[in-house]
Parts: C-alpha cells; structure tokens; sequence
C-alpha cells in the first residue's frame, strides 16, 4: 500500500547489514550512514553545517504545515459555523427544512442533506465495489501478461474526465437512456419503498438512481487502484502452492488472493466511499432539486451536503447565509475525514501490504 | 477379480491427476467470465462519455474563432464567440496553483523520506496527507472561502481558486515524490556522503536530480487533474464572459465554470458552448498527460 509509515528504502539497494535499520531510525544524525565507528565519530561531532539546518527546517516546516493545514480547516469552517448555528430557529441536526434566504431568520436542518448524500454514496458503492473487485482481479489474475498495463491505463483514464464532463453526460445521455428502465422498475417494482415513485419527474432523470451510477462509475478508478496494488501483493507462494495442489484458476484467487487482499479492499471501498460522499459537481448538475422531502426512493430528487453547497455558492453575500453552508461542509468534512481515517487504519494494521 | 487383472488398461493405483470435475470446471469458466465482464463494463463509460464529448463538442472547435476570442458581448442565444477566456483562466488559475503547490509537496516529501524517519511528526504527517487527499472539492473550497472572503476581507479572484487548488494538488505532488525519492539507491546518497558534501546538497544535487523525471510526471497528472476541479471555481470566482488577465482582482471566467454558467441557457448556442467547453477540457487534460509521458521517458535516468 502507499501507506507506509516509516520512509524505507528497497531491500538489497543500500542495505550495508542490520546496523541499517538503526541508521535510518536515528534522525538527528547529519547522514544516514552506516554506524561504522568512522562514520559514527563523524555523525556524533556537534557540528551542523547551516545549510544543513536551513534546508532540514524547510523540510520539517512543511511537514507541520500540512498537520497544521487541517487543523486549520477544521477549525476555520468551526469558527464560521457557529454564529449561523446560534442564530439558527430549527434543530441543526434533525430538521429538514433549508431556508436560508433571510439572514434574520434562519432556519436550516441537515437532515434531508445527510439522507440523501448517503443513499448517492451507498448506492455508488453498492455498484461500484463488485465491478471493482472484478476489474482489480482481471487485472492482477486474469489479463494477459502484456495487456495488463495498457488495460490498467484505460480503467486509469476514468478518473482523468472531469467530474463535470461526467455530470453533464449523465444528465443528457445516461438520464434519458435510463428514463424506461426506471419507468419500468416504478410500475413493477413500486411497492418497494426505495422503488416508489420519487418527488421528481423521472422523465428528466434527475434522480438519485442515475446521480448513484455516475458517481459509481466516478470512484471506480480508486476501488480498483488501490485494490489492484494490494493483490498484487499476494505472495508467489501462496499461489503456487494453490496451483502445485491442483486448483484452478478460481480457486486459487479465492484462496490466496481474496484471503489475503480482504483488507485491502474493504479499505479501498472505504476510500471510494469518501469519495462518494465528497462528489460535488457531477452530482449537483444530475439531481433535479425537489420541493418536498426525501421519501427514501431511489427516485427522489434533492441535494446532497456538497451539490446544496455549489449550487448556493455564487449567492453568498450575507456571512449568516454562508455560515449555514459552512456548518453542511463542516459535517461533509467530519464525515469524509472520519470514513478516510477507518480506510487508512485498516490498511495500517497490516504489515504484509506494505 | 480374474477380469479385471487381464484387462491391460486398468492402472495398479489410481491416477494421481485426475480430470477437474465438471463443476469446478463450471464454477471457474463462471468466474472468469464475471471478472471479464467487469473490466468490459468499466470500459462502456468510458467509451460512452468520450464518444458523447466528441461527437458533440468537435464541431464547435473547430472554427478558429474558439481559440481566439471570448463570449464578450455576445447575447446567449448568438452562435459565434470562443473559449479564449475561459482556457486562458484554468491554464494560469492552474498554473499559479503548480507554483505554489509545487515547493511545498516536494519539501514535505523530502521529509518525508530523508529527514522523517519514525518520528511522531512524520507519522502524523503522512496521516495528514493521506486525509489531505480524501478531503472534498467543495470543502477546500469553503476553507478558503472562510479564511481568504470572511477573515481577511478579499474579493472573489482567480487567486482564491489558486489557493484552494494547492489544498487538493499537495497531497498528490507528496504522493509520487516520495514513492519517487524512496527508489533512489542508498548508494549514491552514500557516495556523495563519502566524498564530504552535506546532505541538503546531496539531496538538491543527487537525490533530486535522480527521481526528476517520475516527480514531474507527477506534477503534470496532478494539474491535469486540477484543471478539470469546478467546485473551486464555483465558490471562489465568478464568471466573465470576457477575457480578464488579472488574477488578483475581479471575475475571471475557466472552462468548468463556462460550462456551469452555460447550463442555464438553453439555446442551441448554450448546448454548443457547454459541450465544446467540454471537450477543450478533455484535450487539455490529455494534452497535460501526454506531456507528462513524454517527459518521463525524455528524463527517465539512464542506465547503460
């Protein structure tokens, strides 16, 4: 994984014996080298040439600066939140109402918001995650040897198109073309909830079903990067073991490559998943806005935190209108902070990835 | 029994590599079908949305007039005019952001991998970096929103989206130069450590130098992916339909924000607009990969 925690260096490239791994840990001293007594003599003098020092500030000053960066995010969007939250005249948390065109009188709830950014995301994933598991297998397993990269590139190139070509392409072509399927599915399937007949008109396609297909075409790149790099990973071994016992093909991917790279995938998902909830452009120019709130059908309009933000952004005049948008992006950052900060975790707690 | 020992085809033992019975056969044949499948399906998009953009943007730029002018003083519904302002905005709103971003993932990077180590810092860093690249458009954008309208009073500029860009184009600038600057041999750090020479210039002058071909393939993908950004340009500029060098002050128009700002006008000039704005989008972006390959092999250090 591209996760590593501490800056190693390939096996074999300087590797001068064990002392090398003290070496590396030991900072302070001027150059990594090798404590042989020589060197050690040399790394130990108290002497630092000031170029020396400038340049490690630098270096160091950037690092805190990017800790410090989000620090500052967090606590900037906390700091332009709260007045709006004060004077706001609805529960924060739990209405559904989004009325910020008077400043004197506030009244906005991110509950719809919530409702709705997830059931895009979850519908994105749902979608996404088996393709993804099959393209990062076809990939690592099943494409030939030589076209495996030229393939990688093309599923690469998904993630290249903006999202806005993306939004545009949805609304106009894929909503459209989506428009019987969907007719059909509410006719037949429409005593299922999710299923109903939804606040918008379905002919304009404009509904969380096509927004959740865009944005699962839109983090399959990620699902499958960052799946491909951990089955990659899958030790020789295993597989030769597997095939020595006379597996086929499937079975020696179920057996080795799946067991082994579950994390890993379950974490790329969790990124696909922040990516999801974070999808602004393509979904705001999709989802037609609907006058009543969402019914929990995959055939409601509406706003997620981010569209609501975007398509709000050009009025902001009044700083108490603004702040309600900010206190929706504080919640997305949380949100999208708190899924990244699990998909990384995962992945740290396994040292064969790395 | 007496049958069997005179049959000359019965084997003394049975055979050690018997045939894949019938239903693991099917279950494979299953399964490689659906993982085929699915890099077929992720290709249909793909192919979709690019055939889409060309079909219908390619048309629009081919008249000269695209490249050369801008919608000043045209009415929506007017055919004619160009994208001149709008490419101009995202090259140098993207420009001013790879000045910027540049120095700074590169420098964290280093510390990353030369000065770093184990440390509670560097660890908290690479976390950070990591969060960095999961954080939304839109929210890097409120940030500088708060920081650079509410706090500190400026208007809307094209340097706003500049400074909002940086957040989303570190991170990935980090990424691919330390994965860049950590397949640099120890040897020759080792080397240049031997002949005396500190380790800021071994670092500027050997360690650089050596990685500088996958660490600007790095910084070219990283731009072509934030020049196609639009939630940016959405909260932190506004439009013009003409052309305005002056990235400090005043509404500044970008490809994305063209097209934003086209949706609303439902003309069949706005459709030309919109899709043609797309596509001169799309080119610039490939052009900003190709570059970025060429540039890797032109660079790529030799070995003999």
């Amino acid at each position: 994984m591209n996760d590593p925690v501490v800056a190693k260096r390939p096996a074999g490239s300087g590797d001068t014996g064990t002392e090398r791994g003290v070496a590396a840990a030991h900072t302070a001293s001027e150059a990594p080298i090798p404590p042989t007594p020589e060197a050690s003599a040399t790394t130990k003098a108290p002497h630092v040439r000031p170029g020396d020092r400038i340049f490690r500030g630098l270096a160091t000053g950037s690092g805190v600066f990017i800790v410090v960066l989000i620090g500052a995010i967090g606590l900037f969007l906390i700091l332009q939140a709260i007045p709006s939250l004060g004077l706001d005249n609805v529960n924060f948390l739990t209405s559904r109402e989004w009325n910020t065109t008077d400043p004197t009188n506030l009244r906005f709830g991110i509950l719809d918001l919530t409702l709705v950014t997830v059931v895009v995301a979850l519908l994105a994933l749902l979608i996404a995650m088996p393709i993804a598991l099959g393209i990062a297998l076809f990939l690592t397993q099943y494409a030939p040897r030589n076209l495996a990269r030229p393939f990688a590139y093309v599923v690469d190139l998904l993630a290249a198109v903006p999202s806005i070509v993306f939004g545009l392409w949805g609304l106009f072509v894929l909503g459209p073309v989506l428009f019987p399927f969907s007719e059909w599915l509410i006719e037949n399937l429409g005593w299922i909830p999710l299923l109903a007949k939804g606040n918008v008109n379905v002919q304009l396609g404009g509904t969380i079903f096509t927004a959740g297909i865009v944005v699962a075409v839109m983090i399959l790149p990620i699902i499958t990067a960052v799946s491909r790099e951990v089955f990659e990973r899958t030790p020789t071994m295993h597989i030769e073991g597997a095939i020595a016992l006379g597996a086929t093909k499937w079975e020696v991917v179920r057996t080795t490559v799946l067991p082994f790279g579950k994390a890993g995938y379950v974490s790329a998902s969790m990124l696909g998943l922040g990516r999801a909830l974070g999808e602004t452009i393509a979904v705001a120019i999709i989802l037609s806005t609907a006058t009543s709130a969402f019914g929990w059908s995959l055939f409601d309009g509406g706003s997620t935190f981010a569209s609501k933000i975007a398509l709000a952004a050009p009025e902001f005049n009044d700083p108490r209108s603004a702040g309600a948008y900010i206190a929706a992006g504080l919640v997305l950052f949380v949100l999208t902070f708190v899924v990244n900060a699990i998909a990384r975790s995962i992945v740290a707690g396994h040292k064969e990835y790395e | 029994m007496s049958t069997n020992l005179a049959d000359p085809q019965r084997l003394a033992t049975p055979p050690t590599f018997q045939a894949v019975s019938v239903s693991r056969r099917i279950k494979n044949g299953i399964a490689t079908g659906l993982v085929w499948g699915a890099f077929l399906i992720a290709v249909i998009p793909l192919v979709w949305v690019l055939y889409t953009v060309i079909q219908r943007g390619f048309p629009v730029i081919l008249d000269g007039d695209w490249w050369q002018k801008s919608m000043s003083g045209l009415l929506a519904r007017q055919q004619g005019g160009g994208a001149y302002h709008a490419i101009y905005g995202t090259l140098v709103q993207g420009l001013v952001c790879a000045v910027i971003s540049v120095p700074i993932g590169i420098m964290i990077a280093i510390y990353l991998v030369e000065y770093g180590g184990r440390s509670k810092l560097a660890k908290a860093t690479t976390f950070m970096v990591d969060i960095l690249t999961g954080v939304p458009s839109i929210v890097a954008a409120l940030f500088v929103y708060t920081v650079w309208i509410t706090y500190f009073g400026l208007g809307r500029s094209a340097l706003a989206v500049s400074l909002a860009l940086v957040l989303l184009m570190v991170p990935v600038i980090v990424r691919t130069t330390e994965e860049m600057l950590k397949i640099v041999p120890d040897e020759l750090r080792e080397a240049s450590y031997a002949l005396g020479i500190p380790k800021w210039k071994t670092i500027v002058k050997i360690v650089i130098p050596t990685a500088l071909s996958g660490i600007l393939t790095g910084i070219m993908l990283a731009l072509a992916r934030v020049m196609g950004e639009t939630a940016p340009v959405l909260v932190l500029a506004a439009y013009a339909p003409f052309i305005n060098y002056n990235l400090f002050d005043g509404p500044m128009a970008s490809l994305p924000l063209m097209m934003v700002n086209e949706r609303n006008n439902p003309t069949q000039a706005g459709f030309e607009r919109i899709w043609g704005a797309a596509i001169t989008l799309v080119v610039l972006i490939t052009l900003f990969n190709l570059l970025a390959t060429v540039i890797s092999r032109a660079l790529a250090p030799k070995t003999k």
